[in-house]
């Protein structure tokens, strides 16, 4: 019966994030100008739902210390204390109101995210269709030096860099986008290896375009559709790599919240059953599925389809 | 077609100096850690007598250039030279984990690489339905969660008391095949749910990405079935994207597992490396890395012929 | 059977009764504790380690982490042993005794002792095994400890050691786990060889896996051991640990996750195994730099520490108090009149005043790897210190590297001790001018002159009151803040059987639970 009643529920809550996805689009278009609203009504309801848990999640980035009960670092109570009327989620393994080390952890985890996946693509991708571009020895010198950077595994390169230069923000920032770049020069230099051979981008050759008006207005477009997909998961990525880092004793440093670190602090409950970690995680997925919820709209207009 | 053979031997060759210049970075990043084997080994125990004689006794006292060349000569010779923790050659030492390691990724490859094509396809085929964002959700969900985590999960449903599957694989003798499909389960199933997304989203995305185009237009006004339009027409030239991305994963699967080698007690290389680098054991360190960055180079290449196969403009050059 | 000759420092302490009771092992435990049901023979016990690594090595000199000293205890036999009460047994000497000055030690070995080669025990042996650890070009860790000896004579059964100053412990000292007797071969004993004279041979060993053993059929200990044979499993990862043991792969886990072990002991069929012994947590802080050259301070750091909530959360209660010394509660010569210390952050203040100061800004440099929960029980410390004026900085360290980048580098970071069986030991190894693991790079010539003297002196009584003003200075001069004693708490299933008494000097029963626990 347990199957059962399970499925219920994901029913439920699928049918719940329809709706508050149809309620955002609706509002969304009502107070949008015309053009975007024009957009907005081209959304899918996945998208909307997507969109709306965005924003939710940047509105708590901005506004954690108004929206959290308590502070981040500040205990509170006893560790591991049960759901209740103060603390809506509990406490965590110091005796931290988890609720609010949630909320906080939106800011560091989603910000730290968002600026490791743009510089990563920043680098990776113009890189990648440069090299494409112009070929010969850029090419070869630059996929020869990502192909050094990436036959190293990323997660034990990772811990050996920052074992070396220490575990601030900012180095953990840089570290992993350098090697999350080399991944996105790869792809971003394969897509453009395709497009580079086809006649238009000849043509616009022959015509004596430049190089920088070549990748921006020939290439980028149509090499658009699979960064923009990689783009969604490489940003969930970079939480898992620093959960991963943290399951190795690297990782951001305490007390500062992030749902990385908080999944592996309490993941051992998980073996008795207990929900606790799952709230990071499943805030980590949410995000991840809502962001790419919409990654797949912008895809699907991207591609030009039109059904 | 002899151009193919060509670029084989070139990327070959700049295999082996991709090869070379990792073994300098991995040196010299091993240098630059603090602290040596000498330390490390001796730990908290360690006083400043011991620390030099040990020292001493296995010539960690030479300059780095005399430690590395001396390395790289007996490389050259095929010697991978001696755990400095142990005296156990590193080809053993390598040798029975590398089994280990390929044959998991191996394991999870058969289950992840058929299902994420076959889901990816299906997906861009009824692409926005139900379906499709169901497929897409659950798999972005699997792979939201840190791979240790969905560990605990599976292990958590499938193993416990009266459990199906081992919660660890640790084995100390050899398994028979079937043992080991049993014991090897979970870190497999653990393996596939953190891969599975990343491919099968990339080959939705490739196939879609070309369905506009005018020659998938043309085969549709033909009014050939939709299935036959995509795996005929859009997945030949949607091949190289995927397998570039098919290629990364499958080099994921040998060089990134320590995690889960580290929660089910799976004896393969990714242990070894790391416990390695945290004694700076260097001969290990290095003899690993070697090998985790030849894995890379040859799936790489394989990708690159395959992908240039795949492309008839490519192949016929100008 | 044994009988111990009356050496007059070793009888006077009082640390040898039971001894005389293992000619009848088979009904009573090696060490004196009547059963409640006479152990069975049989069964394969499989052992979860939290520790062990692909860089371990046969070599005693190498012996560091867990893996290992299992190995050591269930492999080897030593000269003596701690039993499960703290008190020191013979195991391979017979008996001993000290000169006057306590500067010549004979410990006599017991005859018909055979290896698992067949190899006879013979003085040889143990001089080569203790001679391995002596020498210049010494690479062991154990160096430091055995030191002192200046000469080794062996004589059929007779070993005769010569240090250059009198010890009172150091029949103790050859306890210690790096100190196991190997078979020697023209005067030198090989590091490498799997040999040994423990109740159980290894099959096979591969580092940072597992080992797998059987009974060593000639063990002289009778009746012992238990078990046909041990598998050893390294499981690093904590759940996949529990898991092993709630699914029954394995029947005892050496560490427990303290988060979830009240979860653990609620699971069906699973017993908890809690210890509290010498093994202790502490800050060390550089006594020579500032602000901590200045002994007020570090009293208002150790007034500002909370240390009931450090037991209550970072220990889940499976601890006992710290008082800044290294003396445990249970140890011989244990300070009972020294006032514990509590959170006050009044007195904090107080401190901080005297130091000239009304604020205090410190950085705190920890990684679990200094213990484990350093870096909560870092984050802890400083919530409590902000009420006494002190705000406290924890830098997050990488656990790889810790002992050699950040421990005894920075002025203030994490330590832990295994604790030593002796306080002189204890004293000597790691708050005495000069000694290599001075965390606290502390110098107090009135403790170094007692530790000198307490070594010596042979009266109990004298060397209470030596001991009870060392713990003092510790406590209230000293430069190192220990919170908490942490117990050692395993896992076990309820198909094994244990003897009353559990030693508390290491992890698994003193790393003997392969002869000293069955399957019931």
């Amino acid at each position: 019966m347990g199957f059962f009643t399970g499925l219920f529920w994901l029913a439920v809550a699928i049918i719940a994030a329809m709706a508050a996805g149809w309620v955002f689009r609706q509002a969304a278009i009502a107070v949008s100008p015309k053009g975007v609203a024009k957009e907005l009504r081209t959304a899918p309801l996945t998208a909307s739902f997507g969109m709306l848990m965005i924003i939710l999640y940047i509105l708590a980035a901005f506004f954690a210390p108004v929206i959290a009960p308590f502070s981040e670092t500040e205990i509170v109570g006893r560790e591991y204390q049960a759901w209740d009327n103060v603390h809506l989620l509990g406490t965590d393994n110091l005796g931290r109101d988890m609720m609010s080390r949630l909320i906080y952890a939106a800011r560091n985890t989603v910000g730290i995210a968002f600026i490791t996946t743009a510089l990563a693509f920043l680098l990776g991708s113009v890189l990648g269709l440069l090299a494409a571009v112009v070929g010969g020895w850029v090419d070869q010198l630059l996929s020869r030096a990502v192909d050094v950077l990436m036959a190293i595994p990323a997660l034990i390169f990772a811990l050996l860099l920052l074992t070396i230069i220490g575990t601030s923000v900012i180095n953990m920032i840089l570290v992993i986008a350098l090697i999350d770049s080399t991944r996105v020069f790869r792809l971003a230099r394969a897509v453009a290896m395709n497009i580079v051979v086809m006649d238009y981008v000849e043509a616009a050759r022959l015509r004596g375009e430049s190089l920088w008006r070549l990748i921006t207005r020939e290439i980028l477009p149509n090499a658009m559709a699979p960064l923009v997909a990689e783009f969604g998961l490489r940003f969930c990525f970079v939480f898992l790599t620093i959960s991963a880092l943290s399951f190795l004793g690297l990782g951001i440093q305490p007390p500062t919240a992030d749902w990385g670190s908080m999944v592996k602090d309490n993941a051992t409950l998980i073996s008795f059953g207990d929900i606790t970690p799952l709230l990071p995680a499943g805030a980590i997925a949410l995000l991840t599925v809502s962001v790419n919820f919409v990654v797949d709209w912008q895809l699907h207009r991207a591609s030009g389809l039109k059904e | 077609m002899s151009h193919i053979w060509s670029m084989v031997f070139q990327r070959l060759a700049l295999g082996f100096l991709t090869l070379f210049i990792v073994s300098l970075i991995i040196f010299g990043a091993t240098e630059l850690l603090p602290g040596d084997f000498a330390q490390e080994i001796l730990g908290q125990s360690a006083t400043p007598e011991t620390v030099a004689a040990l020292r001493e006794k296995l010539g960690l006292d030479q300059p780095m250039y005399i430690r590395y060349f001396g390395w790289l000569s007996d490389i050259l010779r095929g010697d991978f030279g001696e755990s400095l923790a142990n005296g156990q050659p590193v080809a053993d030492l390598i040798g029975r984990r590398l089994g280990n390691t390929l044959s998991l990724a191996l394991y999870a490859a058969a289950i992840a690489v058929p299902l994420s094509l076959g889901l990816g396809i299906l997906a861009a085929l009824f692409r926005n339905s139900f379906f499709d964002r169901f497929a897409n959700a659950s798999a972005l969900t699997s792979i939201s969660f840190p791979e240790f985590f969905v560990a605990y999960i599976l292990i958590f449903l499938l193993a416990g008391r009266e459990g199906l599957f081992p919660s660890i694989s640790s084995f100390r003798t050899d398994p028979s095949f079937t043992e080991y499909l049993h014991r090897a389960f979970l870190p497999a199933l653990t393996l596939t749910l953190v891969v599975t997304a990343h491919m099968m989203r990339m080959t939705r995305a490739a196939i879609i990405n070309l369905l506009a185009s005018p020659y998938i237009e043309m085969a549709r006004l033909k009014g050939m079935k939709p299935m036959r339009v995509i795996v005929k027409h859009a997945l030949p030239n949607a091949l190289a994207p995927i397998i570039n991305v098919v290629a990364l994963n499958l080099a994921y699967l040998i060089t990134g597992v320590v995690v889960v080698e580290v929660v089910f007690v799976y004896p393969g290389l990714g242990q070894l490396m790391v416990d390695s680098v945290a004694a700076r054991d260097m001969p290990v360190v290095q003899g690993v890395a070697l090998i985790f960055a030849a894995a890379y180079v040859l799936l790489n290449l394989t990708a690159d012929v395959l992908a240039t196969l795949s492309n008839p403009r490519l192949v016929h050059g100008r | 059977m044994s009988r111990l000759s009356g050496s007059h420092g070793i009888s006077r302490r009082g640390v040898l009764q039971g001894a005389t009771a293992l000619g009848t092992a088979a009904l009573i435990t090696p060490y004196g504790t009547p059963l409640r049901a006479a152990p069975k023979r049989g069964g394969t016990l499989r052992v979860g380690m939290a520790h062990g690594s692909t860089t371990d090595a046969m070599d005693p000199g190498t012996w560091e982490a867990d893996f290992m000293i299992f190995q050591a205890h269930t492999r080897n036999n030593y000269l003596t042993e701690i039993a499960a009460d703290g008190s020191l047994v013979p195991e391979l000497a017979e008996s001993w005794e000290a000169s006057a000055d306590a500067t010549q030690w004979t410990f006599v070995l017991r005859s018909k002792v055979e290896f698992h080669s067949g190899h006879k025990l013979s003085a040889e042996d143990v001089k080569a095994s203790i001679e391995h650890h002596l020498g210049e070009d010494s690479t062991s860790a154990a160096k430091p400890i055995v030191e002192g000896i200046t000469d080794i004579k062996a004589d059929d059964l007779t070993v005769t050691f010569t240090l250059s100053n009198g010890n009172a412990d150091f029949p103790f000292v050859m306890s210690d786990y790096h100190l196991p007797i190997l078979p020697a071969k023209d005067g030198k004993i090989d590091p490498t060889t799997q040999d040994g004279c423990g109740p159980y041979k290894i099959a096979s060993i591969e580092f940072g896996v597992g080992a797998s053993y059987v009974r060593h059929d000639g063990y002289w200990k009778a009746g012992l051991p238990y078990f046909d044979g041990i598998e050893q499993i390294v499981i690093h990862d904590d759940a996949a640990r529990q898991n092993a043991l709630l699914s029954g792969e394995v029947d005892y886990i050496d560490t427990a996750d303290l988060n979830t072990v009240s979860l653990l002991e609620r699971s069906p069929g699973i017993e908890i195994l809690a210890v509290t012994g010498t093994q202790h947590y502490g800050l060390p802080m550089d006594t020579r730099a500032a602000p901590f050259n200045d002994v007020n301070v570090r009293q208002a750091l150790k007034y500002s520490i909370n240390r009931q909530q450090l037991v209550d959360t970072i220990l889940n209660g499976f601890g006992s108090l710290g008082n800044d010394h290294p003396i445990g509660p249970g140890q011989r010569f244990f300070n009972t009149e020294l006032e514990q210390k509590a959170y006050d952050p009044d007195k904090a203040k107080f401190y901080l005043k005297e130091a000239g100061l009304d604020k205090l800004d410190v950085d705190i440099h920890l990684a679990d790897a200094a213990f484990a929960g350093a870096m909560d029980a870092g984050v802890l410390f400083a919530e409590s210190a902000t009420a006494g004026g002190i705000n406290i900085n924890v830098v997050r360290e990488p656990n790889d590297g810790y002992w050699s980048n950040v421990w005894m580098q920075k002025p203030f970071a994490g330590t832990y001790w295994g604790g030593r069986p002796t306080e002189d030991w204890m004293f000597a190894t790691a708050y005495s001018e000069g000694a290599a693991w001075n965390e606290s790079f502390w110098s107090h010539e009135r403790f170094n002159e007692l530790l000198v003297k307490a070594r010596s002196e042979l009266n109990d009584d004298l060397r209470r009151e030596m001991y009870f003003e060392m713990q003092d200075l510790v406590a209230n001069q000293g430069g190192t803040i220990i919170p908490m004693f942490a117990a050692y708490v395993g896992a076990y299933s309820d198909k094994l059987a244990k003897p009353d008494q559990v030693a508390s000097n290491w992890r698994n029963d003193g790393h003997r639970i392969g002869e000293r626990w069955w399957f019931a």
